[in-house]
């Protein structure tokens, strides 16, 4: 076939093909990688031969069209805003009229405006606390409580409050480093028994749980954004975009070996808000 | 078309006087006017695949253990919204083809929509009277990564959760309203219930309605005041010169159309996109490393991570760091790129209708702002995965992003300058038109065609 149109032919034919080929793949049970070869053949033969069949059957041709689009002439203008000023001065006759109208309008765009608090809950305390409190039991992921003499120096371990594992606000990292290391001031260092040290794990810039440790330079990275925090002095930002340490959970150590919270975290944990107490 | 539907349409709606312009109107050709048409013809892609994907796809974040067929998962607690994706991807026959197609043709159809903003930005056909569609334009710009963002957030893998927490946290960093604006919106603290189902309604309803008919205008705008065209002999400001629409474009355009859904396809089959059983289900206390979002929001990531530390104490309230990467860098971004048409008639007091298009090197200016601002984003966008690069160049992450913080501020000032100078002494050394005129003779052959002898 040394016809003109042989290669659209040739390319509408493989379309075809791949189109029937399409139905038996899907109905002997489907395979992707061959779905999808044969819907880009399919679909694209179609386009290829369109394009063939436009490119070298259709006559080239070129229209010069006038650009007949463009500003009105200035009767009709005037026209147009003749016909707008006579309807607006009809309406501003009716002063009183035109008011209660705008009033009622106005009114209706005000209450529509409520549904939307209906959208979620009121704030309030909500980002300054989570379910820590005096006395509550660390568990990891697992819910097992965790106790002093599992983790030697250097290990790590994401806690919860007892109760609520898998808390998004509360979750927490349970660190051991050599006691005589801390570097925080006195009442913090009690509340950090054995060289135990218990960060909120939610980072202070954008949320995203501070995954990454470091144990040699005993720094806590954030893999989203590269927030870096010491952990020896009180997990105040050292390098990235964060501005405000990770908020240290008050712990101790009870008389069975388990650990306990001593209290709530002392400031709202994760990414700053505008009525943030200043910390 | 036949003459009795020419006839039938035209005894009750008068159409044939439109149809007789409207199948002899030009499209001029250029190799950059099919941009935006890939990116019209992904829009319908996804509009299709979507559809069937919204048959499956259960929009809840109530919690159910996997029993499915992919074993690795087996047991696993996770949200219903990301078992059905599950059941989507293994299950559902040609599910997984649909799926990973309609992922594709969002990141080709951002692409096809930011080259093709390129394109009027610099070939100046934003300017008078197209300035109210280069507003439409922009405003689907945003519609589109709007989609984006909201269509890779729903799975509720691991690696859409983390990208939600951050959209919260940035909404939360808002002065005066921003805790109100994260409640509402998300329907309480992060992670809500209702999320994934507000998403969902955003998703399917409300951003593609508004692209819907944004488009309209857009497309409606570009036939009405009919489309530019570069200079040449016979093309001036008061025609428009190109392929007719019946035959030759609708061939064309039918063509590109079908082709560009073919490569897609072949995409959606053969090329694996966002496999969120790796991912596994979103938990809140786990984040992936290395991550990243989907390329078009990669700037905004990198101004994320580039931002130093500055939060600002105001009378007791607090504006974190977070707020001016998060929310004012796009803020100001889109305002000046919505305004350009109007700043740059400030700068060159040139208040003239255009039809004819400038080549970059005609407005020197522009095309150094329009250099410099790609240069800009380009490094945010680099910066985005400076957690790729760092390991990848055997460099720290801490040295990459000291590096780019310095390129970020330096390079684009650079870059704008020397595309500047170099727009300049181009436009001055050749004044000549893009394409010499030709002459051609033609000759009737003996069937009645013409050839060239």
């Amino acid at each position: 076939m040394r016809r003109p149109e042989a290669p659209a032919a040739i390319a509408f034919g493989l379309s075809i093909l791949a189109g029937l080929g399409l139905a038996v793949v899907y109905v002997v049970g489907g395979q992707p990688q061959v779905e999808g070869a044969l819907l880009g053949v399919s679909l694209g033969g179609v386009g290829v031969g369109l394009i063939l069949w436009g490119k070298r059957l259709l006559l080239p041709e070129q229209v010069v069209e006038e650009r007949d689009v463009g500003p009105s002439p200035a009767t009709e203008r005037r026209a147009a805003q003749e016909a707008l000023g006579r309807g607006g001065e009809e309406i501003g006759r009716r002063r009183f009229l035109s008011r209660l109208l705008l009033g009622a309008l106005g009114a209706l765009g005000l209450a529509a405006l409520f549904p939307i608090r209906s959208l979620g809950p009121r704030p309030g305390r909500s980002l300054s606390e989570t379910s820590w409190r005096r006395g509550i039991r660390m568990v990891d992921e697992d819910g097992v409580p965790v106790t002093v003499d599992r983790l030697g120096p250097g290990s790590i371990v994401t806690v919860y409050p007892e109760g609520a594992v898998g808390s998004a606000d509360a979750q927490t990292l349970l660190i051991r480093v050599e006691p005589g290391r801390l570097d925080l001031p006195p009442d913090r260092l009690a509340a950090a028994p054995e060289g135990l040290v218990a960060y909120s794990k939610v980072c202070t810039h954008a949320g995203c749980p501070v995954g990454l440790y470091r144990a040699q330079t005993h720094e806590l990275l954030c893999p989203c954004h590269q927030s870096t925090f010491d952990v020896l002095r009180g997990a105040e930002p050292v390098f990235g975009p964060a501005a405000r340490p990770l908020p240290q959970l008050p712990i101790e150590v009870d008389a069975e070996g388990f650990v306990r919270a001593t209290g709530d975290f002392p400031e709202p944990v994760g990414p700053g808000f505008w009525d943030r107490p200043a910390g | 078309m036949p003459r009795p539907l020419i006839g039938w349409l035209d005894d009750r709606l008068g159409a044939a006087s439109f149809a007789r312009r409207a199948l002899r109107k030009a499209f001029p050709d250029h190799w950059s006017f099919m941009l935006g048409e890939i990116a019209l013809y992904c829009f319908l892609i996804l509009v299709l695949t979507g559809t069937f994907l919204t048959f499956f796809f259960v929009a809840s974040g109530r919690e159910v253990v996997y029993e499915g067929p992919y074993r690795p998962l087996r047991g696993a607690e996770m949200s219903a919204a990301f078992e059905s994706v599950l059941r989507l991807s293994f299950e559902v026959r040609a599910g997984l083809v649909m799926r990973q197609l309609h992922h594709w043709a969002a990141v080709v159809m951002l692409a096809a929509v930011v080259l093709h903003v390129l394109r009027v930005f610099f070939t100046g056909a934003f300017r008078r009277p197209r300035e109210i569609n280069w507003i439409v334009g922009v405003s689907l710009l945003l519609l589109a990564m709007g989609a984006g963002l909201t269509g890779y957030s729903l799975p509720d893998d691991l690696l859409s959760g983390t990208g939600l927490r951050i959209a919260y946290s940035v909404l939360l960093s808002i002065p005066f309203v921003g805790t109100w604006a994260a409640f509402l919106v998300f329907g309480g603290e992060f992670p809500t219930a209702e999320m994934i189902g507000r998403l969902h309604v955003l998703h399917i309803m409300i951003i593609p309605a508004l692209i819907a008919g944004a488009l309209a205008v857009h497309l409606g705008l570009v036939w009405h005041q009919k489309h530019t065209q570069f200079p040449a002999p016979g093309r001036t400001e008061r025609n428009v010169v190109g392929s007719p629409l019946w035959p030759t474009y609708t061939f064309k355009g039918a063509g590109l159309a079908f082709v560009v859904f073919g490569v897609l396809a072949a995409m959606g089959g053969l090329f694996q996109i966002n496999p969120v059983w790796l991912y596994g289900p979103f938990d809140p206390s786990v984040v992936s490393s290395p991550a990243q979002p989907d390329w078009y929001l990669g700037w905004l990531e990198g101004g994320l991570r580039l931002f130093p530390d500055w939060d600002v104490e105001l009378f007791g309230h607090l504006i974190p760091e977070l707020f001016w990467p998060g929310v004012v860098l796009p803020g100001v971004f889109f305002a000046v790129m919505l305004l350009w048409p109007w700043i740059e008639r400030r700068i060159t007091g040139d208040a003239r209708e255009h039809h004819l298009l400038d080549r970059p090197r005609d407005a020197p200016v522009r095309s150094g702002v329009g250099a410099g601002v790609l240069t800009f984003a380009g490094i945010l966008t680099l910066a985005g995965s400076n957690d790729v690069l760092g390991p990848f160049l055997g460099i720290p992450v801490e040295d990459v992003t000291l590096a780019f913080r310095v390129l970020v501020l330096a390079l684009p000032p650079v870059v704008a300058y020397l595309t500047f100078r170099a727009c300049r002494s181009l436009a001055e050394r050749g004044g000549r038109p893009i394409r010499e005129a030709r002459r051609l003779s033609l000759r009737r052959s003996r069937t009645g065609g013409f050839e060239e002898p």
